[in-house]
């Protein structure tokens, strides 16, 4: 299951990422292996999404979002 | 002013680092560069309880050392390089006490170079509020650093943060978070053995950030990048194996500190606000009303300043050439001089109130739901999310917009963005549509709540957006991409506007404004009003001798005849044959050389117009009677057909090409520094003048 599958309000556990160089800038901002994170809401065009993290708000792109396996 | 500490603030972005700068150093603060990059420098001082003085210096907001744009790379050089001019003696590091966790990384690595450090814990009064109970004495043990609870935005615990940094340690004393040398250890040893670095962390920085960094010989680089290539170093998998161990402390750490509330929260309060904020229909009208309503509000808030302030100009020069005796020095005073500056001060409300706006939308959050509502949108058309920010400032001034497109990571993104930005209406801009407008658009309202020249400027303004979109898909069609672009942005908290805040960018955008507009409007105004007062060889004798003749002084009234020579003096004047020159090329867009004079002025900046308007018409009215720009420019006439000058055509026609035309030196010159490349702004001017000349054409033509 890819993060970018999930619909608003869902939630999942991240468990490894399919992109090196996009993993770094994630893991950075606290999106870690392990973490729990939350679709909040999806942008009014359909992408991209905005995912609670860490007890934040992170925006990303369908496209990035779909480099973040979930267990 | 000396300083006798010199103190670095660190942190995360929405961390409230600015509020606790201007709250730290008050107005005495100032911005500058940091050498050889275009950063800016914000730096200040503050007076400590000791007596002793504290310079200052505000660091970009950054999520770790790991840079990600130009203006994040300058952290890590001012915090590492020992040869630094600016390098601290103490670092404050500021975290967020509600999002502590994502906080500390930056923490963790500023502490691991071993500086000195202090942890201004702020927003503690919201971590309170929602529960969160931190065991700060603990913190501070299991770190080894001074923290000190603040509320940089209520002021709250800033005297203990001055006494913090007063007491501070000249040494580092914090205690180590992860093994360094574990991340790459055969690697780190030898770098520090090689080029002589006690710190293991800032020799593994150094190999990531070799390339980049302005510091270091082409021998170390070279030695640096053979010793990579000997261990086999990856820096992308480095960086993820200690962002992982930074995480894995943290949390160790978070946990015997930090004590959330169990039970689940209740829907944030920034939540509900963006359920309607970034509502898939809402959100669009809610952002078009905003847009609606700031350019309402910059025309109607306006008037009444505006009027005051040129009423008092009006005054001014009324008064001097009583005082004063006639002679070319007082006209050059009072024609040349205060008639081109008041037509730029009386722009200075509009710019406050857009100003304004412009702060008050990105304090409170709302500009970065802006850029998640439009990324897929700007996507379509060769921009970005990011691009929302410089287009919407480029309302203000493209200047500061083109230098904020730092924040856009992707390289043909940042270009496309930069090449359209000068296209949006800038402020420059404003006065001469506020001007043409109010010519010849009458003032009523229609649908009771539209006013009529309110709605002609929203329709510039929307037009010049639209020319931007179309002109970046162009360039998207054009321009080849060198990197993937990626967009990961935090949606901070909605915050209440801190006033201040706004207050401070009103005050130093008007100033800013006022000085830069105004030295370049008064070297104009000086050198057309010379241009305008004399004439190639005896030219004004031949003319005041023609109307001396019988048929002139016995058919015209003084009034009469007094007109008819100044206005047959600046035809003939340098000026005027200055414009006469460029008139067969301008013709076609319905412009005469008296236009054609202020439009070789304005090529050094817009605003410049106005003023060029104000000094040729005062200097062909009479003296006497002063009016407003505006008024002379009503009752300008065609001196061959009788009918007024400025119709309706010529108005849009010259708005069109103001629209268009890339009439701001500043602009060219930051688009260079910016692109590094002659071609750049060469290919933007040239592209820019052709659709200047094309739509007044087409606008002149239609309308006529």
């Amino acid at each position: 299951m890819k993060l970018s599958q999930l619909l608003a309000g869902q939630k999942g556990i991240v468990k490894e990422f399919t992109d090196l160089e996009m993993s770094v800038k994630l893991m950075e901002m606290g999106c870690l292996p392990g973490e729990e994170v939350c679709v909040e809401r999806i942008a009014p065009l359909g992408d991209p999404i905005a995912i609670n993290v860490a007890g934040y708000s992170l925006s990303l792109r369908k496209r990035e979002a779909s480099t973040i396996i979930l267990q | 002013m000396k300083a006798d500490i010199r103190v670095a603030l660190a942190g995360n972005p929405n961390t409230g680092k600015s509020t606790l700068f201007n709250v730290l150093t008050g107005l005495n603060q100032k911005i500058g560069n940091f050498p050889g990059v275009t950063v800016d420098k914000k730096t200040g001082y503050c007076a400590l309880p000791d007596g002793r003085t504290a310079e200052i210096i505000d660091l970009p907001g950054t999520y770790s050392l790991y840079p990600k744009s130009q203006d994040e790379s300058i952290v890590f050089s001012v915090l590492a390089d020992p040869s630094n001019q600016h390098k601290p003696d103490l670092v404050v590091v500021i975290l967020d006490a509600s999002n502590l966790k994502r906080n500390l990384l930056l923490y963790t690595q500023v502490a691991d170079l071993k500086i000195p450090v202090i942890i201004a814990l702020n927003m503690i009064d919201l971590a309170d509020k929602s529960g969160i109970k931190i065991d700060i004495d603990l913190f501070a043990k299991r770190l080894g650093v001074p923290v000190v609870p603040i509320s940089a935005r209520s002021i709250k615990g800033i005297d203990k943060l001055k006494t913090a940094i007063s007491y501070a340690n000249k040494i580092a004393l914090q205690e180590e978070s992860i093994d360094v040398e574990a991340i790459a250890p055969h690697l780190i040893a030898q770098i520090q053995e090689d080029l002589k670095i006690d710190n293991p962390y800032f020799a593994l920085q150094l190999a990531h950030q070799h390339e980049t960094v302005k510091f270091l010989s082409p021998e170390e680089n070279a030695r640096i990048e053979m010793l990579e290539e000997q261990y086999t170093f990856n820096s992308q998998k480095a960086q993820g194996a200690e962002t992982i161990a930074r995480y894995a402390f943290i949390n160790e750490l978070l946990y015997d500190t930090v004590k959330k509330p169990e039970t689940a929260q209740d829907e944030s309060l920034s939540n509900k606000i963006d359920k309607v904020l970034t509502h898939k229909v809402f959100g669009f009208i809610i952002f078009f009303a905003i847009l609606m309503f700031m350019f309402q509000a910059i025309f109607s808030w306006s008037s009444y300043p505006m009027e005051l302030i040129a009423d008092l100009f009006v005054w001014v020069q009324d008064k001097l050439h009583q005082l004063l005796p006639a002679g070319p020095l007082t006209s050059l005073l009072v024609d040349g001089v205060i008639a081109g500056l008041s037509g730029v001060m009386v722009f200075i409300p509009q710019i406050a109130i857009l100003f304004a706006f412009i702060s008050i939308l990105e304090d409170t959050g709302y500009m970065s739901r802006v850029t998640f509502m439009m990324d897929k949108l700007m996507r379509k058309v060769g921009l970005n999310g990011k691009s929302v920010v410089p287009l919407i400032g480029g309302f203000a001034c493209a200047v500061p917009s083109i230098m904020s497109t730092r924040t856009i990571e992707n390289w043909k993104d940042r270009m496309i963005t930069i090449m359209v930005t000068p296209l949006v209406t800038c402020s420059a801009r404003l006065p001469i549509y506020t001007l043409l407008i109010a010519l010849v658009v009458p003032n009523r309202n229609v649908w009771w709540l539209f006013n009529l020249q309110g709605l002609a400027l929203t329709g510039m303004y929307v037009f010049s957006l639209i020319s931007a979109v179309v002109v970046a898909f162009v360039f998207k069609l054009i321009l080849k991409g060198r990197e993937r672009g990626y967009f990961i942005m935090e949606l901070p908290v909605y915050r209440m506007p801190r006033w201040n805040n706004v207050i401070y960018s009103m005050y130093e955008r008007a100033k800013t404004f006022v000085f830069q507009a105004g030295k370049v409007i008064i070297a104009v105004s000086v050198i057309l009003w010379v241009l305008a007062s004399y004439a190639p060889g005896d030219r004004f004798e031949r003319i005041d001798k023609k109307y001396q003749q019988p048929q002139y002084t016995k058919t015209l009234n003084a009034d009469e005849l007094n007109r008819a020579i100044a206005s047959e003096k600046l035809e003939s004047s340098y000026a005027g044959v200055l414009g006469h020159v460029i008139e067969p090329v301008i013709r076609p867009l319905g412009f005469d050389w008296k236009i054609g004079i202020a439009l070789i002025t304005s090529f050094a900046a817009r605003e410049v117009f106005v003023g060029t308007m104000a000094t040729i018409y005062s200097v062909n009215g009479s003296a006497e009677k002063m009016e407003s720009v505006q008024k002379k420019m009503h009752d300008a006439k065609n001196p061959e057909t009788g009918q007024p000058v400025f119709t309706l055509a010529v108005a849009f026609s010259l708005m069109m090409f103001y629209a268009f035309a890339m009439q701001c030196a500043s602009t060219v010159a930051v688009v260079y520094r910016e692109t590094k490349n002659w071609h750049w702004p060469a290919i933007q001017f040239a592209y820019m003048a052709v659709l200047a000349y094309a739509a007044s054409f087409v606008a002149y033509n239609i309308l006529k």
